[in-house]
Formats: structure tokens, C-alpha cells, sequence
């Protein structure tokens, strides 16, 4: 295993930038995670690093060998395709055994490794099977035997989950963080799916546009996101715009005065982004918080969530664990006035900006 | 009875045969489409199944019903010299252009498939068009061609075998494109991509995995292209010399003489090998997923 390192890595379509400088160090027997919507940069970068798209500048190290103009084939990456990419006309074991005999490993010491490679994704008894005889989970361990049997510096996954059903999805996200961490393997893993970004990764880095949003922890991108790109993307939020009228004191653009965290920012034009489950939501209008009319209440099992529409014309949606029997929250209904209150600390202020979703005032 | 009430029940009476109607149309829609599709067999196998029946006749001139059967046609076939050299120079002409024109035309479909180059699709439609071109007219030309050639180099090619072979090659190109192209186009480069990052250079990621998984396409290239070269009559009627004829031109110069159950037997030993090829040939490959 070895440590990876990105520098200034840049492709260029034509006028296109397809990835825009990005710069990364993933440790050794790290996982990192690469975010982002379609068409981000991720998948590019992933495959600068495995050697199929040749990088229009920037520099790529693995293990402190300079890669950057190698071909795939010597640059001891190991990669898990979003198809699988199995070898459809090799059984199992020799899908397994292809790197290995690429490698010169005799063939004594190979197929113990097969085997224990095999074992490792609990697939042993279907060593002799072809790919199209497996099942999709199936293919996709077979796939992962495939790439770690070779012990490679860096492992690389491309939306590895994409092609599984949600039940299968979960047990492979598991299985794969298990290894990883049991191997010790320094891991890029390509995905645009938050919810497994933030369950797989020791740190994530979001991107959109070819540029890298942020870098950071699941917790430091979800409590401190850099901006309404991330704040949007990792979680949801509600976003207010208007601007900082002096330090510690945002006024909304649909006139609400409101408390926010007096940090570094100057005071001028802002966003305000606020998780939905920081908001406390009490039945009826009331002095000491903000309050507005309830336009939908959406009963999602453990919590429910109401949006609720200020008297500016902004629309704040929050989400509290369901209230139960007797609890006059039960009551509340569409139409009905609430008040709104949350810890000024939960409130992020940012720099106005696009931000990832299209509909933010009520997310 | 009121004219409600017999107004109710004309409509009850229409309203169930109307019904059962619309399931007999079903019924009969189905029957039709069988019918027809049946019809459509009977009349593409029908000279097929001639061919194989006036083979046994008794009588030299062909006339229904038969007087009889034997397997004298037969033998009379293999007896005579311009079959058995027909039959062998047939062969062996099918299987040299088979070979070149295979590997010739898939590495050409792999260059149209795989790499954006100018004149790419001017490329492919010259590849394709020995298909348009008709058999006689291609024969003629390269006629002329092989005498302009013969004068230029002094080395002959009409008559010759390698004459023959290089205008048989003609006819095995087009297939071989379109079928290669066509099991190339499905082809997930991940996988060679896989590969290569498991350490596999080009050449081996191409030995070891591209040609392999183009195995049905060239399997079924070949045998296209053998069947293409093996009953060829109008390009090769241009082609051949004194003393080398093909299969089909010996049958031709046959029928010029003698008209006898003769030339079934022998067309009835052709459509034999042909048919086995493409029942072997189907074992390995399923042709139905190419073709």
C-alpha cells in the first residue's frame, strides 16, 4: 500500500476543463471519497489516476513514484469498474488469477492466493463458474477478489454499488469498508451518492464543475460545509439569503432579523444555511422565535418533517423525530401558525453564491 | 312485448356475439399468422426438398411421379472427373480466402469500430461494396484487371488459383465486416481496460481478452465467408481456366450437356456439407445471436 498524491492534476476537453487543478493526498490505508454530481470531474480523475485518460497537466505519485506518464499497466493500481468489467469468457478463478499470471507469480503460489482471495469475498465454491452464471453481487465480489489479489499500492472504485438493488448495496458497503480497513488499502472511491460517501469514507472530497468544493471529514463537511454548493450537497439545508448587517446579525431578504454565530465574516451580502433537524417547531405564534404557517406536513416514520412558509415569503423546512399521541404537534396541521427556534450556532453563514439544489428556499 | 323490453334484448343478443366475435378474430389473426409463416418455410424449403428427392429418381429424365429410386446419381457424380476436382478445388479455394479474408476483414472492422480516422466511413462503405456490386460485372472487371496486370508484372493470374482466391477474398470481406463490426460494437472496453490495469500490455490485452470475446463474431465471419466463396458461380465463371473449375462452374458446364438427376446428387452433397457446417459450426456459436 502507498500513499497517493494528486498535483495540480488538469484535463482539458478543447475549451472544456473537465477537472480544474485538483490537488489531493490520500494517506496510506486511507479511504477517500469522491463527490459530486454527474459530470463533476470525478470519474476523470479516477481514471487519470488508474492511467486511461492522460492528464493535460499536474502530476500524479504513488508511492512516491512519479506515474504521471506511465501506462495503465504499469502503474500498480487496482480497480473496481462500475460494470464489473469481468472477463466474460474466464471462470472465476481465472478472472482472479489474470493479474497474477500478468505478474509472473508461479502458479503454486497463485492459486493460493486466488483461493484466499476468493475466501476474502466469500466465493470459493464458485471458483470454476463463469461471470454470467453469478449474480450481480456475486460479480461484483469476483470483481474485488480481481483487483486485490494483486495487492495493489492504490485501489480504486468506480461507482461500485451503482448496478446493485438497495438491500445488496448495504451489505457490499460494509463488506467493502471491512477490507479496506482489514487490508490496510489506501482507497479513492468514486461516487455520487452522499449517504455512501459519508458512510464509507475517512474523508470526502466534493466536487463540482471539475473543481474540488471541499475537502474534509464526513462530520467537518456536514457541521462546517465551505460553501452553498456542499451545504446543499452533503445533507440538506435551508438556505436564506440577504446579507450580514453587522457581525452576529443577518437580515433575510424577506425581512427577518435573525442571530447567527459572529465568525470571520465581513458584513455585506450573505447566505444563511440551516439544517432542517436544528429547528425546534412549537404549535402556534409566539415572541423568541420565527414564525410562519405550516404549508405541508410530510410523516416520514421516525421524524416528520413540515415546511413552513415565513410571512416574508421565505420557506424553511424542518425536521423533528415525530411528535407522539397527546404531544400538541400531533395537531398540527396544514395552515395552521408555528414557531420556529434554533441555536444561533446552528446557523452557517456563507458566501452568496449557486447552490446544489435548484429549489433551496424550502431545501 | 314493449318496444323497451325488445329493444334491451337486441341490444343483450348483439352485445354477446360480439364478444365471442372479437375472440374468433383474435383466434383467426393467430391461425393466419402460422399459416403464413408456415407458408413462408414450405416455399424456401420446397426446391430444397426437390433438389434432395429428383437425386434419387430412377428415370434419366426428370418427369413426376418417379419410377423409381436408386443411388446411381450418386455415384456417377463421384465417378466423374470435373466433380471431384470441382468439389476439392472448391474446397480449397473456400478455405484460403475464409482465412485471409477474415483476418484481413476483421482487423479492418476493428480500425472502423475502434478508431475515429478520416475517410472512416468512405472506409467501410469500400469494404462493403463487393455487396453491391453484381457478381458478373465483378468478375468482368477483374478480368480486365488481372490481363492489364498480367502485362504489366508477366506473372498470370487468370486460371490461376491464386487468381481465383484473391477474387473469392472479395466476397468474404463484406461478411466478415459487417459480422465482426457488429460483435465488436458490443463489446464493453472496460474490460480490456480491466485488464490493462491488471498489468496486461496491448498485445495481451488483445490476445488474451479483445479476440477472445470477438470469437462469435469471427466464427460466424468464417463460416459466411467459406459458404460465400464455396457456391460463388457468376464471379468465379470469369476466374477459372482449363482444368481448374470450381464446383459450381463444373455443375454449370454439366448442365450445358445433359440434363439427369446427376446434378441433384450432386447439389444434394452440397447442400449436405453446408447444412452440417452450420449445425457445427452452431454448437459453438449461437448464429441466431449474430445473424
Amino acid at each position: 500500500m502507498s500513499e497517493l498524491i494528486l498535483d495540480r492534476l488538469r484535463k482539458e476537453y478543447g475549451s472544456f476543463v473537465a477537472v480544474d487543478d485538483v490537488s489531493l493526498r490520500v494517506e496510506e490505508g486511507e479511504l477517500v471519497a469522491l463527490l459530486g454530481p454527474s459530470g463533476c470531474g470525478k470519474t476523470t480523475t479516477l481514471r487519470m489516476i488508474a492511467g486511461f485518460i492522460e492528464p493535460t497537466a499536474g502530476r500524479i505519485t504513488i508511492g512516491g513514484r512519479d506515474v504521471t506518464w506511465e501506462p495503465p499497466y504499469r502503474r500498480d493500481t487496482g480497480m473496481v469498474f462500475q460494470s464489473y468489467a469481468l472477463f466474460p469468457h474466464m471462470t472465476v478463478a481465472q478472472n482472479v488469477a489474470f493479474g497474477l499470471e500478468m505478474r509472473k507469480v508461479p502458479r503454486a503460489e497463485a492459486e493460493t492466493r486466488v483461493r484466499q482471495a476468493l475466501d476474502l469475498v466469500r466465493l470459493g465454491h464458485l471458483a470454476e463458474r463463469l461471470p454470467r452464471q453469478l449474480s450481480g453481487g456475486q460479480q461484483q465480489r469476483v470483481a474485488l477478489a480481481r483487483a486485490l489479489v494483486v495487492n495493489p499500492g492504490v485501489f480504486l472504485l468506480d461507482e461500485p454499488l451503482s448496478n446493485l438493488d438497495a438491500k445488496l448495496r448495504l451489505e457490499v458497503r460494509v463488506e467493502i469498508r471491512e477490507l479496506q480497513k482489514r487490508l490496510g488499502l489506501t482507497t479513492v472511491f468514486v461516487t455520487h451518492d452522499q449517504e455512501e460517501a459519508l458512510t464509507l469514507a475517512d474523508r470526502l472530497v466534493v466536487m463540482d464543475h471539475g473543481v474540488v468544493q471541499q475537502v474534509g471529514t464526513p462530520e467537518e463537511l456536514y457541521e462546517s460545509p465551505a460553501n452553498l454548493f456542499v451545504a446543499g450537497f452533503i445533507g440538506r439545508s435551508n438556505v436564506l439569503r440577504g446579507r450580514l448587517a453587522e457581525r452576529g446579525r443577518f437580515i433575510s431578504k424577506g425581512g427577518l432579523a435573525l442571530a447567527v454565530p459572529a465568525d470571520g465574516m465581513a458584513p455585506g451580502e450573505a447566505a444563511l444555511a440551516l439544517r432542517p433537524e436544528r429547528i425546534v417547531v412549537a404549535p402556534g405564534a409566539s415572541d423568541g422565535g420565527v414564525v410562519g404557517r405550516v404549508a405541508l406536513v410530510t410523516y416520514l416514520g421516525a421524524a416528520t418533517e413540515y415546511r413552513v412558509t415565513l410571512d416574508g415569503g421565505e420557506t424553511i423546512t424542518a425536521s423533528v423525530p415525530t411528535p407522539r399521541p397527546g404531544d400538541p404537534l400531533k395537531q398540527v396541521a396544514a395552515g395552521d401558525a408555528v414557531t420556529l427556534t434554533w441555536p444561533a450556532e446552528s446557523c452557517r453563514l456563507l458566501a452568496p453564491g449557486p447552490g446544489a439544489t435548484p429549489d433551496e428556499g424550502g431545501l | 312485448m314493449t318496444t323497451r323490453a325488445l329493444e334491451a334484448a337486441r341490444n343483450g343478443a348483439a352485445a354477446a356475439p360480439a364478444a365471442g366475435l372479437a375472440r374468433l378474430k383474435r383466434r383467426a389473426g393467430r391461425w393466419a399468422l402460422r399459416g403464413l409463416a408456415g407458408l413462408v418455410f414450405f416455399f424456401i424449403f420446397i426446391p430444397v426438398i426437390f433438389v434432395l428427392w429428383i437425386s434419387l429418381f430412377q428415370q434419366q429424365i426428370v418427369s413426376f411421379p418417379p419410377e423409381g429410386y436408386t443411388l446411381r446419381w450418386y455415384e456417377n457424380a463421384f465417378a466423374r472427373s470435373e466433380f471431384r476436382h470441382g468439389f476439392g478445388l472448391s474446397l480449397q479455394v473456400a478455405f484460403i480466402a475464409m482465412v485471409i479474408g477474415v483476418t484481413s476483414g476483421a482487423a479492418g472492422a476493428y480500425a472502423i469500430v475502434r478508431f475515429r480516422f478520416p475517410g472512416r466511413e468512405a472506409f467501410n462503405n469500400l469494404l462493403l461494396g463487393p455487396l453491391v456490386v453484381p457478381g458478373i460485372v465483378a468478375g468482368t472487371s477483374l478480368y480486365v484487371y488481372y490481363i492489364m496486370v498480367e502485362n504489366l508484372l508477366d506473372v498470370d493470374f487468370r486460371g490461376t488459383l491464386h487468381g481465383l482466391v484473391l477474387g473469392h477474398i472479395l466476397l468474404t470481406i463484406p461478411w466478415t465486416v459487417r459480422l465482426v463490426s457488429a460483435s465488436l460494437v458490443g463489446l464493453d472496453r472496460a474490460v480490456e481496460e480491466a485488464a490493462m490495469n491488471l498489468g496486461a500490455g496491448p498485445w495481451t490485452t488483445f490476445r488474451r481478452i479483445t479476440l477472445p470475446m470477438m470469437r462469435p463474431g469471427l466464427v460466424a465471419a468464417s463460416l459466411f465467408s467459406f459458404i460465400q466463396s464455396f457456391e460463388n458461380l457468376e464471379l468465379t465463371l470469369l476466374l477459372v481456366g482449363p482444368g481448374r473449375t470450381t464446383l459450381p462452374v463444373a455443375m454449370l458446364n454439366y448442365l450445358e450437356f445433359r440434363i439427369d438427376p446427376t446434378i441433384a446428387a450432386v447439389a444434394s452433397v452440397q447442400i449436405v456439407l453446408i447444412g452440417a457446417l452450420m449445425l457445427i459450426t452452431d454448437r459453438f456459436v449461437k448464429l441466431s445471436r449474430i445473424v
